[in-house]
């Protein structure tokens, strides 16, 4: 910003940088050992002459969104256009600060199993449950310590399995799962023991159960049994993992990879293979180009040369920057503004919603603190 | 879990949002509670739990300030930065973690003249706000636009 600390008159700020130049300032260079361009430099005062300030519409005008893949459990989409604080921001509220039920405390009638009360009941913590989207996002509550369990804040869960002899096994069976029941203790086993109006909202395909149903807990012999019963609270990441609802939130910048000079014939090949699958293809050199003087493309009419398909594939590794007939030949970067987000659900929101949700958090934080800050003056 | 208590189907009066994002830190429920039944204002329980958890730090000029958030973290400290420092009146803006195992994020902000400290806070957070529906706006029109796609090509 300006030196002078008494600028009462607002500045005209009319320039505007040309698109290249834009393209130039959101771009992070990856260079063979360094990176360079890192930091943001869209604010006030910045560019002498250029209008940076905030601004809803301008705002509303240039960031985009981009779905490449939204299942349940697992979205990819491109959030285009912010900063890198404000895309942070979203994904640390979808790792921390979104709730989601968990197995919080376990009353171990019995366990005389080989897993230690303690390993077990971590174990049992961190497996995800899943259930009816109405009754985990609304009608459920959060619990307070000390406070009496009730319908409205505890989900009760049981496990009770105890391992046998398998009369009808296989003479020269040696597999614990034929030669005994219950050898293993799976997720599934854990029961669901709906209270009060906990019927209404978890039955039939909404009832509490664990995503993974085949997650393994414990294994046991003859003659041991485990008995214990659980009780679910809401939770958030930022206390335990096993509260956070996702398995991953994690974004990457959008690679981009420029080919300054063409790369031609087995050249092309080799380059194509400094690279995932897909990424870099191979198209043969044109009449036109050929013809054209100064492409570098020159009587080589008909060779292979290599082109960007979709750089957004590229996992950046930089080996192609290793390789002395590329050098000059090929730019790396980033951009700076576009951010790809992988979310993968662990089951109690759609992975689309978890990201939802992330944004209503951030805004009721910031109203929250707004109506603060006015009752702090006062 | 064997008391079930008696409330109407859609009669709690906390909802989610307005909980604290995490039950750890008990001892401000307490003294929360506590505080509410001293004033024994009822049907104001949504205010119950707005202790304030910002506050002036001392030395502060009406341009310039330091201001102190309980617990919060990078999530809001880097944002509420940006935003801020997106606002042309202002001269400074950085926010820091003093100590990691104190939940405590200050934010230091200072202004040219005619305008204050507390004002640029104030519009930092509202600015965030409007971010957040806008985000949220785009989010769900590429969502939208996807499903159709999506459905127009398996049918």
């Amino acid at each position: 910003m300006g030196s002078s600390k008494k600028q009462t008159s607002v500045p005209v700020r009319t320039k505007v940088p040309s698109p290249e130049e834009v393209e130039k300032r959101n771009t992070v260079h990856i260079n063979a050992e360094t990176v360079t361009n890192v930091t943001s430099t869209d604010f006030p005062g910045f560019y002498p002459g250029e209008d940076h300030a905030w601004d809803i519409e301008k705002f509303r005008q240039s960031v985009r969104v981009q779905f490449h893949q939204n299942d349940p459990y697992e979205a990819q989409f491109s959030l285009i256009g912010v900063d890198a604080s404000i895309a942070n921001a979203f994904r640390r509220i979808m790792i921390a600060d979104i709730p989601t039920l968990a197995i919080e405390d376990i009353f171990m009638w019995n366990n005389t199993s080989v897993i230690q009360d303690e390993v077990l009941g971590h174990r049992l913590g961190l497996i995800p449950f899943t259930g009816g989207k109405e009754g985990l996002h609304n009608f459920l509550k959060w619990y307070k310590k000390g406070e009496t369990p009730c319908d409205y804040n505890t989900v009760e869960l049981e496990l009770k399995v105890k391992c046998e002899n398998n009369e009808n096994a296989p003479a020269d069976s040696k597999d614990p799962k034929e030669l005994y029941h219950n050898a293993h203790v799976y997720a599934k086993d854990i029961k669901f023991v709906p209270k009060g109006r906990q019927a209404k909202y978890f039955s039939g395909e909404n009832a509490i159960r664990p995503t993974n149903p085949d997650i393994l807990v414990a294994k046991m012999r003859p003659g041991q049994e485990i008995d214990l019963t659980m009780h679910m609270h809401k939770g958030v990441g930022s206390d335990h993992a096993k509260f956070s609802p996702v398995a991953t939130a994690s974004y990457r910048l959008m690679p981009t990879i420029t080919i300054l000079e063409p790369i031609l014939g087995r050249d092309a090949e080799k380059f194509q293979k400094c690279f995932p699958e897909g990424v870099i293809g191979l198209e043969k050199v044109t009449k036109e180009e050929a013809k054209k003087k100064g492409s570098g493309y020159e009587g080589h009419e008909g060779e292979l040369k290599a082109v960007v398909l979709d750089a957004m594939r590229d996992t950046v590794s930089r080996e192609c920057l290793r390789h002395d007939e590329f050098k000059n030949k090929v730019k790396l970067g980033r951009r700076r503004d576009h951010f790809i987000y992988l979310v993968e659900s662990t089951g109690q929101w759609e992975s689309d919603a978890i990201f939802l949700e992330s944004i209503a958090h951030l805004k009721e934080k910031a109203k929250r603190f707004e109506k603060m800050v006015v009752n702090m003056v006062q | 879990m064997g008391k079930v208590t008696k409330f109407g189907d859609d009669g709690e009066e906390v909802t989610m949002k307005e909980t604290p994002t995490s039950h750890q830190p008990e001892a401000h429920d307490d003294v929360s509670m506590a505080d509410a039944g001293e004033e024994g204002e009822e049907g104001e329980e949504e205010f119950e739990e707005e202790t304030s958890k910002v506050r002036l730090l001392p030395g502060s000029t009406p341009t310039a300030a330091s201001f102190e958030f309980l617990e919060e973290n990078h999530t809001l400290g880097n944002a509420l930065r940006y935003v801020i420092m997106k606002n042309p009146d202002v001269e400074f803006c950085a926010y820091a973690i003093p100590h990691p195992s104190e939940a405590k994020m200050n934010v230091r902000i200072q202004t040219y003249e005619g305008t204050t400290a507390v004002e640029a806070l104030r519009k930092g957070l509202r600015d965030i706000q409007d971010l957040c529906d806008v985000v949220s706006e785009k989010f769900l029109e590429a969502r939208q636009e996807f499903t159709e796609k999506k459905a127009a090509a398996s049918a």
